[in-house]
């Protein structure tokens, strides 16, 4: 390459003024409710599809509910502190943490990549990320509509017994927006592997598994050994699922719902650390263009 | 590069003043790349809402994007198909959505990467007199990198000829012609019969009427002169060849000179290796 080749022409007229541009929080504001509003429009195109997907994805957590529930009959009506109810409540406040929980993911990252369909992205003036956020975000207020009535249902056949404070209610809420936020980065960051290895599926295969096992996604982490639990205590997956619904189902003081609060600011503000490094680097990488 | 998707591994490059892989958002504001076959726009839904996410995404101020929105639908004739979900429109109508997408936030730089490929000539003509619609309106600089010479023809006066990484011209779209095209064509239609005009130079072709000849750039006054002089013609043209053949002695020529290079290295390693 030249340094010393120019390719600026001259330009035919003068050009009219530039448009103008509104404040940037405002224009963050505008990204996050138009992505918000283009989801939920695609949401609806598809929802017999998206409800079938939603209907599957309860499967999981049934298994585990009745593989516990029966676990605790037999040991005399709880397992790991939970009774048969409060099992009950935590696999049906799964499946929301579950919905909420749905993240862009590093098998699209690698479709982005290797297809060169993020060479779009990257020629606009907004970081990536911010797009797959405000995205995901948009689906859930439809997520949430459509899995009230499989919670019902799910709360009728199961019986689930909870009594959250006011501030565990609070807590709930807030925690799920945090889950999402700690599982998006962490998947950005997995996804980021591809600009150098083009494939991300073992490496992915591989979170998952961990997530399953230090989460509480698997089993509540009170049924796990010590070792376990200590160990997700300084991983950021109990984070995304055990925190949020322990919050609302567990009977936790205020200072762990602080703590858990805490903590959850801690991994969104590590994850977006590791997410703007390893961009940095992975994105000289970037050959694909076409797409 | 020049656009900053790719991170270049030395050198330099300033394009608006700014280092196009740093991917900065007043420079990423300031430009455009469309490239052919590309969709930007989700694909379920009209074009209508991708342009109001572009919009969201380049802080534009919502009155000034009306206003360009509404041009470009009216340049481009799109009342009806930004209405429409994207994959209900056919590649040509998808191209036009696209290309004005591309445009909304009226960038100063537009790269275009095979505009029209794919397309059938109406939907080429179309983005081309698109483009240079813009180029005049906002006074943009449009670098276009095509194998349709069409479009270099229908939109360039600059032409710059790169060659693995060899800038081989740059100029004027003429002054190529001038330079690489050492055959003219002169075609003659005479007013009567069809006789044989090999002895004027090398016949290429003959229909309706009209023969076609072959002859060096040089030549061609003194050979126009003397088909007027000797012969009864109706109507006489002498052209440059077409701009597919200049590119193609241009890449000739470039491969003769490389291959010429090579030669000559070789057999000073020959020389070094006999002393």
């Amino acid at each position: 390459m030249s340094a010393e080749t120019s390719i600026a022409g001259p330009r035919p007229t003068p050009s009219p003024a530039p448009p103008r541009l509104v404040h940037p929080i405002r224009g963050l504001f505008d990204v996050y409710v138009v992505e918000a509003r283009i989801a939920i429009a695609q949401q609806i195109q598809y929802r017999a599809a998206n409800y079938l997907y939603m209907l599957g994805m309860v499967a999981e957590p049934v298994i585990y509910l009745v593989v516990w529930s029966t676990v605790a009959q037999q040991q005399g009506g709880s397992v790991g502190g939970y009774t048969v109810g409060q099992l009950a409540a935590y696999y049906i406040v799964w499946t929301l943490v579950r919905n909420i929980n749905i993240v862009f993911t590093p098998y699209g990252w690698e479709w982005r990549i290797r297809q060169g369909q993020l060479s779009a992205q990257l020629l606009r003036p907004l970081f990536p990320i911010v797009e797959d956020l405000g995205f995901f975000l948009g689906w859930k207020p439809v997520v949430i509509l459509l899995w009230l009535p499989i919670a019902a249902f799910l709360a009728l056949v199961f019986q689930p017994v909870l009594s959250p404070t006011p501030a565990a209610i609070g807590v709930f809420f807030l925690s799920l927006l945090g889950a999402y936020l700690i599982r998006s980065l962490n998947q950005t960051s997995v996804g980021l592997i591809t600009f150098w290895t083009t494939r991300v599926g073992p490496v992915f295969e591989l979170y998952i598994a961990a997530e399953l096992l230090l989460s509480g996604r698997l089993v509540p982490l009170s049924l796990m050994p010590d070792w376990v639990q200590r160990l997700a205590d300084v991983l950021p997956f109990r984070w995304t699922f055990g925190f949020p619904i322990e919050a609302l189902v567990g009977n936790l003081s205020n200072e762990q719902l602080l703590r858990g609060l805490g903590m959850q600011l801690f991994w969104i503000v590590v994850g977006a650390i590791v997410v703007r490094v390893v961009w940095r680097f992975a994105i000289r990488r970037y050959s694909a263009v076409s797409g | 590069m020049l656009s900053g998707l790719l991170y270049p591994t030395s050198g330099e490059i300033s394009v608006l003043g700014f280092e196009p892989s740093r991917r900065q958002s007043a420079y990423l504001r300031q430009i455009t790349m469309v490239m052919g076959n590309r969709n930007q726009l989700q694909w379920d839904l009209p074009a209508l809402d991708s342009y109001e996410l572009l919009r969201a995404i380049y802080r534009l101020h919502p009155e000034d994007f009306r206003k360009t929105r509404d041009e470009f639908i009216e340049l481009l004739d799109l009342g009806e198909l930004v209405r429409k979900p994207v994959r209900n429109l056919s590649l040509g109508e998808r191209m036009k959505v696209e290309t004005a997408a591309a445009l909304l936030h009226r960038p100063t730089v537009l790269f275009l990467d095979e505009p029209t490929i794919g397309l059938d000539v109406t939907m080429q003509k179309r983005i081309r007199s698109f483009v240079a619609e813009y180029n005049q309106r906002y006074g943009a600089t449009v670098l276009l990198t095509s194998h349709y010479m069409a479009d270099v023809q229908a939109l360039c006066k600059r032409v710059i000829v790169i060659h693995h990484g060899r800038i081989l011209f740059d100029g004027e779209l003429s002054a190529l012609a001038t330079r690489f095209g050492a055959e003219k064509t002169i075609g003659v239609t005479l007013k009567e019969g069809t006789p044989d005009l090999s002895a004027y130079g090398e016949v290429v072709g003959s229909e309706d009427g009209k023969v076609s000849l072959k002859v060096s750039r040089a030549d061609a006054p003194e050979v126009a002169t003397r088909l007027l002089r000797d012969l009864p013609v109706a109507d006489l043209t002498i052209e440059d060849p077409p701009i597919e053949d200049v590119i193609e002695s241009v890449f000739a020529d470039a491969s003769a000179a490389v291959a010429a290079e090579a030669a000559e290295a070789a057999e000073a390693t020959r020389a070094g290796a006999a002393r």
